[in-house]
């Protein structure tokens, strides 16, 4: 469809679908990143090159708005996701210069991969990891501890196998810095599943870190020319809006429902995109 | 950290982190409004990859282009604010565990904030 459609035509084709993709990523719980690339590659005929520096600046601009409350609120750990935060910047400038050297094919296809584990995590039963074992001394020694607001009064909790928790954060920095995305499910895994946090205090935590991570590769992305201001601004105000608003409707709309309808949806494009990059087709 | 030195620093992380998306958000519209005004009748090329030819990949040729009120480049200033956005709430965190003269956690930021200005100044700044 490129080549015939005009700036103005593509501009608003660009901004109506981020808005919805923004809608869909903060009712999901996916963000609007992994959602809107597959869309700019798949049918908008975007290179993912482009695609990626767009998402990853949508990315900051939707993280920093969500911490913001949650930071206010004490819900995000400040000293949790600034230690954390060592290990998915230095994670994400990995991606981010891996991502130079892959080819656009190989780029399309571990997005696929990582789109269809995200959508099987949305689905998937949350169970709240029990803690069998004593805190770990070493997020004692870095006072990690926290205490968060529940509807029962405040709830204080304890942080578990740091080490393991710091090297899955390491990872999805990378996934960030080489895809484009905040990679916030590999964040929430990091802290809910390995570090026994709150769930509620992981979710927090990963929008606040995930600016910062993004934030590492962006130097990268800028000056490789993968962040084009065409591209990225339509993108960046219809996911930011599109997000606000998701927030704002989630209470009235029948979420869990949802979620399963836009896994399997989300599933089909993650699978649509494998496809695709291992045919060479993308 | 004391109760009041950490409710002051959430204060603070919280207001930067608003402050920076809302500004981006502004002057990207208005760069936005102003590019499709001048450019909206031009036809579009994102299929093929051209990265090396974008002037607006630096960050001193954006500031030239905003100078020159080039839409493109105006709309870049506001990916460039929100890129800032992150660095500067770490630079803020920074300052309250020096405050609190928090050693370990003064050394931890300062790694993230080195990391973070090495990338935008080694990729974006010197190119």
């Amino acid at each position: 469809m490129a080549g015939k459609v005009t700036v103005l035509v593509f501009t608003l084709i660009v901004f109506v679908t981020a808005i919805l993709a923004g809608f869909v990523g903060s009712l999901t719980g996916l963000g609007g990143g992994v959602i809107i690339t597959p869309v700019l590659t798949l049918f908008l005929g975007v290179d993912i090159r482009y695609a990626i520096g767009a998402s990853l600046v949508s990315v900051i601009a939707t993280s920093s708005g969500a911490a913001a409350a949650y930071v206010r609120d004490g819900l995000s750990n400040i000293r949790i996701g600034m230690f954390l935060e060592i290990a998915t910047t230095f994670g994400a400038l990995l991606g981010a210069f891996l991502a130079l050297y892959v080819n656009a094919q190989v780029l399309v296809t571990i997005f696929g991969l990582v789109l269809l584990q995200a959508a099987w995590q949305t689905v998937r039963a949350h169970k709240e990891a029990k803690a069998d074992a004593p805190p770990d001394p070493l997020g004692q020694k870095l006072a990690l501890a926290g205490t968060y607001q529940t509807p029962e009064g405040p709830q204080s909790y304890e942080v578990h196998r740091v080490k393991a928790g710091f090297a899955m954060m390491f990872g999805a920095g990378a996934i960030s810095g080489l895809l484009g995305i905040g990679s916030g499910t590999f964040k929430v895994i990091a802290m809910d599943q390995i570090m026994k946090l709150p769930f509620k205090v992981s979710t927090a935590t990963s929008n606040f870190m995930i600016g910062v991570t993004a934030a590492a590769s962006a130097g990268v992305y800028l000056s490789r020319g993968y962040v084009d201001p065409g591209l990225t601004m339509p993108v960046m105000l219809g996911v930011l809006i599109g997000s606000v608003t998701g927030a704002r409707f989630m209470s009235r709309l029948p979420v869990k429902l949802l979620r399963q309808v836009f896994a399997v949806v989300t599933a089909a494009i993650a699978i649509e995109m494998i496809v695709s990059g291992i045919r060479g087709g993308a | 950290m004391n109760r009041d030195t950490e409710g002051s620093l959430q204060h603070w992380v919280s207001a930067v982190l608003r402050f920076g998306v809302v500004l981006a958000a502004a002057i990207g519209a208005l760069g936005g409004v102003y590019y499709l005004i001048r450019h909206g009748s031009e036809p579009v090329a994102y299929h093929t990859f051209t990265g090396d030819a974008n002037p607006n990949r630096l960050v001193g040729e954006v500031f030239k282009g905003v100078l020159a009120f080039r839409a493109r480049s105006i709309m870049q200033l506001g990916a460039l604010v929100l890129i800032a956005t992150p660095v500067a709430r770490v630079f803020v965190s920074l300052l309250g565990f020096v405050k609190e003269k928090d050693r370990t956690y003064v050394v931890i930021t300062l790694i993230v904030l080195l990391t973070l200005l090495g990338s935008i100044v080694g990729g974006a700044i010197r190119g």
